[in-house]
């Protein structure tokens, strides 16, 4: 019982994290029906960026979170500027490999400035272990999914009730008639895009803070695929219910039947979801049919 | 002196070279290649072979995205499938050097057929998901069934032997590699003269009109994916037996990226297009290596830092392309060669 509650509280911890860069890969999509394929080095950077403040700069870790969460939000919309922009209305093709060659630019970056060596993370969440009903569990997993938690439904507000989230979901609805409506396109991507960055650099910063600065958490960005095409990929309750059952997923296969098994369970329920509701679950069903 | 390209039968429509230049241009083409490796030295060699086999890959990942319009993330996991499946017939079986890259190929056309069927009922973005799913499937299985594959460990083969001669080194497996890559270019040049690929184009460039004019959309969408990893599956193979060496590094999903940026760079839909952009994907690295070594002693810091700059340069090329050429190299070349046909009555 104990090995459950340990395996469930690490799985959703993992699962948290996949459903914040989820809903950031979401709200991309939403806005310009673009899946990005450098969500990955987006992580990676923001994890870089805190990493270069806290220890690099000696910044306050308070102080570090936030500069880099600025830093991300500057990259996100100067990629949006500089790669997007000109792309819009172009065929998909180009739309995945543009973000694809993004990707391949940031890591590029990433090296140059970083270096290819894993770095460890200043431990801002104390890792003690705490003991719940019989299982003990390292304290940052339980922060971790209290601080993704409050971030979600801070980004499932912003939707609901700001001006710009209403404009991102009128977009998301009717490009056309949202744009008749004097909604800027050009401001909604905008804020997609750097939103997106921020939720990806917060990802990234609770992966580093869990196991380090390090190329693998480009891996986590791969993950997402399945967390978003399970849920839904323009939804964004989709994303969170995705993530969390995607990383219990994996929690429970990699404790109880292993075999490495775990890192492509994901991929097996994304063909099966695929196969049969490829709009996920809480997606909406326009997918085109031949 | 002529203003455009007109012609008055639909022989010389449908012929692959008409113009009297054209001709020209290709024979010199194929003499430069049928004299260039008395000449290039090794290094050079690797490079033209690795042209080669990677302008079999992209051919075959061409017609899958190019023409018929299925995007592919899974270009890694189906040379995997080629090159283990080459390596393995040839270890375990004791299959000749042809038959086991035949029999690799088919196998790949199989496994390609397998993942073809989510284009039943998938377009755009999600196939390009559901083959993303392949690649890290095909990877699994590759590495962790350690009995048939050996899982993380090498296969190593034997040097191919061809009619009783050893076709190893540079300079012998040139012909092979050389002489597959030209009856592939041929194959795809001829498919899309044919029913069958003008099916594929109708596909990608409008399905639901195509299926009204009769072609039957998924059927063909299964052979697009089959003839597509056949070539794919066959590059794959060329690569276990000029390397003599199977690992599942050389398989990642970065290989997809790669021969999808070379199609893109290249140009998509287009045969020269695939050649153009294996040939720059291979000599762009080699160029920055080159050009790292020579800075080595006058400026380590900057040679130290050429990784990175490879790798960001690889993606820069990338969004330079989409975002100024969007039809890759071939359209370059292609304007290039109307500048000079028209000349000076460019309009």
């Amino acid at each position: 019982m104990d090995v459950f509650l340990q395996l469930t509280i690490s799985g959703l911890s993992n699962g948290m994290i996949y459903a914040l860069v989820g809903v950031g890969f979401v709200i991309i999509y939403k806005a310009s029906d673009v899946i990005n394929f450098a969500q990955g080095e987006f992580l990676l950077l923001g994890a870089y960026f805190a990493f270069a403040f806290i220890v690099q700069f000696g910044l306050p870790w308070s102080l570090g979170v936030l500069a880099a969460m600025a830093m991300a939000l500057v990259v996100g919309l100067l990629v949006e500027r500089l790669v997007l922009r000109p792309l819009i209305g172009e065929p998909v093709i180009s739309m995945i490999m543009v973000t694809i060659g993004l990707s391949s630019v940031l890591r590029g970056v990433i090296n140059a400035v970083w270096g290819p060596r894993p770095r460890a993370f200043p431990e801002f969440i104390p890792s003690t272990r705490v003991t719940i009903l019989g299982a003990t569990v390292g304290l940052d997993r339980l922060i971790t999914i209290g601080i993704a938690g409050l971030l979600l439904i801070i980004l499932t507000l912003f939707f609901r009730y700001t001006k710009d989230g209403i404009a991102m979901r009128a977009i998301a609805d009717d490009q056309q008639a949202a744009l008749s409506m004097g909604i800027s396109i050009k401001r909604v991507l905008a804020v997609a895009w750097g939103m997106a960055s921020m939720s990806a650099a917060v990802g990234g910063i609770m992966i580093a803070n869990l196991v380090g600065v390090s190329h693998d958490i480009i891996s986590v960005g791969i993950r997402v695929f399945p967390v978003v095409i399970l849920g839904g990929l323009d939804s964004i309750p989709g994303a969170i219910v995705g993530g969390a059952v995607i990383g219990l997923l994996e929690a429970y296969t990699g404790g109880y039947v292993g075999h490495g098994l775990n890192t492509i369970v994901p991929f097996l329920v994304l063909l099966a979801v695929l196969m049969v509701r490829p709009y996920g679950l809480f997606g909406k069903e326009i997918i085109e049919r031949v | 002196m002529d203003s455009g390209v007109f012609f008055s039968s639909y022989r010389a429509d449908m012929a692959l070279r008409n113009r009297p230049l054209e001709k020209v241009r290709m024979a010199l083409f194929v003499a430069l290649v049928l004299i260039f490796p008395f000449f290039a030295s090794s290094y050079w060699l690797n490079l033209a072979n690795t042209i080669a086999i990677y302008t079999v890959g992209a051919l075959g990942l061409n017609i899958l995205v190019g023409y018929t319009g299925q995007i592919s993330l899974g270009q890694g996991g189906f040379m995997a499938v080629g090159a283990y499946s080459a390596g393995l017939l040839t270890l375990r079986l004791g299959l000749p050097f042809w038959a086991s890259l035949l029999a690799a190929s088919l196998l790949t056309a199989a496994v390609g057929l397998v993942f073809g069927l989510p284009s039943l009922r998938l377009k755009g973005l999600y196939l390009a998901v559901a083959t993303l799913a392949a690649q890290e499937i095909v990877g699994w299985v590759v590495t962790h069934w350690t009995a048939l594959t050996g899982g993380t460990e090498a296969l190593v083969l034997p040097s191919p032997t061809l009619f009783g001669l050893r076709m190893n080194g540079d300079f012998r497996f040139y012909w092979i590699a050389v002489g597959i890559a030209a009856a592939a270019a041929l194959f795809t040049a001829n498919l899309f003269r044919s029913r069958v690929g003008r099916a594929f184009v109708a596909i990608r460039d409008q399905d639901i009109a195509a299926s009204a004019i009769g072609v039957n959309v998924f059927q063909y969408k299964l052979l697009a994916f089959a003839t597509s990893s056949f070539l794919v599956g066959l590059s794959g193979a060329m690569i276990a037996h000029y390397r003599l060496i199977v690992t599942w590094e050389r398989f990642t999903f970065e290989t997809s990226i790669l021969f999808l940026a070379m199609i893109i760079i290249g140009g998509l839909g287009s045969v020269s297009g695939s050649f153009f952009g294996a040939t720059f994907m291979v000599l762009l690295p080699a160029m920055i290596t080159t050009l790292g070594r020579s800075l080595q002693g006058t400026a380590p810091q900057v040679a130290a830092l050429l990784p990175s700059v490879q790798q960001g340069a690889f993606g820069v090329v990338i969004i330079l392309f989409l975002v100024l050429e969007p039809e890759g190299l071939a359209k370059l070349w292609r304007n290039v060669k109307d500048y000079f046909h028209v000349w000076p009555f460019s309009y």
